[in-house]
């Protein structure tokens, strides 16, 4: 069940692989720490792993499948700031602020086991801010890139499959950005308003409210960071 | 609740969670339609499978008659046929199969014989539902847009799919590959609710190891659906931007009516990799759930203990594993390396050992038991006669250079149809007339279930044996006719006219498995709670059909796996699971259970 287990045998319960094999062969729950909504999150993002592991082999596939030359993404991604020009200068100001989103998130559950509402639901915004960030500066480098003449189909530095794999791809990320956005802006209202201090049932689902709620969509925003990172060696740096 | 309950290995541990909160229904619509109620759910699921289902049997009949005596039905052209052909295809193998072994019998059993009160998350599982039917209506709609559905064939390869030669090319196919995307979403939010409910919210003294195989092949089924839709996927979305926005992901460079079309430097294989790593599990999506029910139907109908319990179970989750790994042998002749070929005919040849050792055990569960030849028992046996007859053509197709000549001939459409097409249906149907008493409290019935098995399973072998001599011969696949041909004899003309009617009444048979189900709503014989004497829980709920819940006010408690049947000493002639275990003094020497 969601809510805290009836009893605590941590104690008694043996350590090591031997707790996973104990596990694994009794009844009730094979994750004895874990409660349905983690469970359910974990097999959700090893699912998502598989898309987002499906279009970067893609994208691999097709780069090395075209016959046209591959545009240079250190310039493509280069910015003009005050008359120097600095390659890659945007992507890493955008992993940057992807990066310290993890970290605020990472306070924010501390903080939620703790109970502590204000400094919750601060934390929890904050993490969404940056997330915003991200999605805005996003949405800066596709209209810089549309301006220049880059499209899905063409693009003037080389090979076709170049827009068509980055926009996809990026296009794809961003939307689970923007999605845990809206995930983490609804769970710091909850907070705020108390809904799971006092175990209020969710709107649509009936589910007593709790802060493990936080964790969970912690873990689906450390998971959409880390596929950045894959997103941002093998796009940028390759 | 708390006190300690023996079974028999030890103690049973008390609860370790509170009981799940339950969403109320209220009035007509939250119980019937928008109901949170697995149970609901799978009924739902069930009927929308079997009624999109019938279409593709439909389309079925219209492929043969064309085949069978061409040119007499002028309605059929060569584009209605592909599209005929397409359809048919994605409907069986997805809308139909997967939807309802995973969606209808995993919604309906799962909670039912793990002893839970329903899913975990039952709004996300109802939404699962919802997002289903819409992905079966925008797949419906295709047939009414402007062009028709797509004619690409079931596997959509590109770059045909979306030239202006194949069907359905404007609309079909975008239609085709939204359905899919949706398929996959609503699937998504099911899956993780079957998992997290065989992981996580079993009753007390339900372990893994007690689990009847149906659960065990529907949640090794639904993990390899979670890890293999994500490729097709993947896929979809870039033939469909492709498509619609005129990428080059699977588009190389081509000349189309002397015209140079804007495509240019993607990879057409890439698709039939990304197709094939969803298309080869998906085989096993749709066959690991039935090899788990035909288990239970077996053991149950021969009251039987299953032989080999543990080699079944590590059986099922090792061809799941494996299964990963050989999707390349759909692709012998896309123009591989031989090195990969022998890798991926290896690994082919490799999951027959596990896949053998089922069929063994299934006949080691038959021999020396008392078989009762009801009608989930016949229909269990046609399965094992189909799948083996199936497995051993594929052993010919799993071979590169058997492969090569047999590749796009009707001996794979012979040899696809008996092991995906027939052995799965075969227990669709038994697992409807074995479970149906426990979904509406009557029996199916049995006389009309008879005719049902007899037509269907001779039927069946009338129509698809003698297309792997056609397939010898070298009668190709996906022809709208073959008309002269040198190397076909005339009377393979003959024998395609004999297929066709025998499809016709096959297909008729079906009609009659149909009335069967709606007039034993009400003439059914009274199933009372357990008619079959089974031993695992569903059997054994307070109420027939079972209500909001399940379980009334206690869950039940589990003592034993799901196969005493017969156990020697003991009088009756099975003890169901949740059964405490006998005094000693009862028990002939050492305990029956593992
Ligand atoms: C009454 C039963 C059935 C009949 C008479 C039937 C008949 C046919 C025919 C005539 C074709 C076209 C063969 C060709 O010319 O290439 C076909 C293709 C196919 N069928 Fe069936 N079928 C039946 C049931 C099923 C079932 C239960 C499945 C589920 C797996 C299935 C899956 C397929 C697939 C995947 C194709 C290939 C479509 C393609 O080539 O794109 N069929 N079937
Ligand atoms: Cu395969």
């Amino acid at each position: 069940m969601d809510t805290a287990p009836l009893h605590d045998d941590t104690a008694t319960r043996p350590q090591g692989w031997r707790s996973v094999v104990a596990d694994w062969s009794s009844d009730q729950r094979s994750f004895k720490e874990a409660s349905w909504g983690k469970v359910m999150m974990w097999i959700f993002l090893l699912s998502d792993t598989f898309i987002f592991g499906c279009f970067l082999l893609s994208y691999m596939t097709v780069r090395m499948s075209t016959t046209m030359p591959w545009p240079n993404p250190s310039e493509v991604f280069a910015l003009e700031i005050g008359g120097a020009h600095l390659p890659l200068i945007l992507i890493a100001v955008m992993t940057f602020v992807l990066i310290s989103s993890s970290g605020t998130m990472a306070m924010a559950v501390n903080y939620a086991y703790r109970r502590d509402r204000r400094k919750t639901t601060a934390l929890v915004l904050l993490t969404a801010l940056f997330g915003a960030l991200f999605v805005g500066m996003q949405a800066f480098e596709w209209s810089k890139l549309i301006q220049e003449g880059v499209r899905p189909w063409e693009n003037p530095f080389g090979a076709a499959q170049f827009g068509a794999a980055f926009f996809t791809i990026t296009g794809f990320h961003g939307t689970h950005v923007t999605i845990g956005v809206v995930i983490l802006l609804v769970i710091a209202r909850k907070i705020w308003r108390r809904e799971f201090d006092n175990q209020q049932p969710g709107f649509l689902t009936g589910r007593k409210g709790r802060y493990e709620m936080v964790e969970i969509a912690g873990l689906y925003w450390h998971f959409v960071d880390l596929v950045w990172v894959f997103i941002f060696a093998l796009f940028y740096l390759w | 609740m708390s006190e300690l309950a023996h079974g028999a290995d030890g103690p049973i541990p008390a609860a370790e969670v509170p009981e799940m909160e339950l969403p109320h229904p209220h009035g007509w619509w939250t119980t019937y339609v928008f109901s949170q109620d697995a149970k609901v759910i799978g009924i739902q699921y069930s009927l929308t499978a079997l009624a999109i289902g019938m279409v593709a049997l439909v389309l079925s009949w219209l492929m043969r008659l064309q085949l069978g005596f061409p040119g007499t039905f002028s309605f059929i052209d060569p584009q209605a046929y592909y599209q005929f052909i397409t359809m048919h295809g994605m409907i069986m193998v997805v809308y139909l199969l997967t939807a309802l072994f995973l969606g209808g019998f995993g919604n309906y059993l799962i909670p039912l014989m793990l002893g839970a009160r329903d899913m975990v998350f039952p709004f996300v599982n109802m939404l699962s539902y919802w997002i289903y039917l819409l992905a079966v209506l925008v797949l419906v709609a295709s047939f009414f847009v402007p062009g028709g559905p797509t004619g690409a064939g079931w596997t959509l390869y590109p770059p045909q799919a979306i030239l202006t030669g194949t069907p359905g090319r404007d609309w079909g196919i975008v239609l085709m590959l939204v359905s899919l995307c949706l398929f996959i979403a609503g699937f998504t939010m099911g899956g993780l609710n079957y998992v997290v409910t065989v992981l996580q919210a079993r009753t007390r003294g339900m372990t893994l190891m007690r689990m009847p195989l149906t659960i065990w092949g529907i949640l090794t089924a639904t993990v390899m659906a979670l890890l293999a839709f994500p490729a097709l996927f993947v896929g979809a979305v870039m033939l469909l931007l492709d498509r619609v926005l005129g990428t080059s992901f699977f588009m190389p460079t081509l000349v189309e009516m002397g015209q140079q079309l804007r495509y240019g430097g993607g990879s057409p294989i890439l698709f039939q990799h990304l197709f094939w790593f969803f298309g080869h599990p998906e085989v096993y999506i749709v066959a690991l759930p039935a090899f788990g029910i035909v288990s239970d139907l077996i053991s149950t109908h021969a009251r039987r203990n299953i032989f080999g319990y543990r080699m079944m179970v590590w059986a099922i989750v090792v061809i799941g594993a494996l299964s990963f790994v050989v999707w390349a042998h759909h692709m012998y002749v896309s123009g591989m390396h031989p090195w990969f070929g022998f890798f991926f005919a290896t690994t082919t040849l490799i999951i027959a050992i596990p896949t053998a050792i089922k069929v063994y055990n299934w006949l080691l569960t038959l021999w020396h038991g008392n078989i009762h030849l009801n009608v989930p028992m016949l229909f269990a046996l046609g399965f094992i006669v189909t799948f083996v007859n199936g497995g051993l053509t594929g052993l010919f197709l799993g071979n590169v250079v058997v492969d090569v000549p047999l590749s796009d001939t009707m001996f794979v459409v012979a040899h696809f149809h008996m092991v995906m097409g027939v052995a799965p249906v075969m227990v669709i149907f038994g697992g409807m007339y074995h479970w149906y008493p426990k979904v509406t409290g009557r029996m199916l019935d049995s006389a009309m279930g008879k005719v049902h098995f007899w037509v269907t399973f001779l039927g069946a072998y009338a129509i698809f044996f003698p297309m792997h001599y056609l397939g010898l011969l070298g009668v190709p696949r996906r022809y709208y006719e073959i008309g002269e041909t040198s190397f076909v004899p005339a009377s393979a003309h003959d024998l395609n006219a004999f297929i066709s009617v025998v499809a016709l009444v096959v297909g008729a048979a079906q009609m009659l498995f149909l009335f069967n189900l709606i007039w034993s709503l009400w003439h059914g014989k009274d199933a009372g709670p357990n008619p079959w004497r089974a031993t695992t829980l569903e059997w054994q709920t307070p109420e027939t059909p079972p209500g909001h819940g399940n379980w009334g006010r206690e869950l039940p408690v589990v003592y034993r796996w799901a196969y005493d049947y017969a156990v020697p000493g003991v009088e009756q002639d099975f003890v169901p699971q949740n059964q405490p275990l006998p005094p000693r003094a009862q028990v002939a020497k050492g305990d029956a259970t593992p």
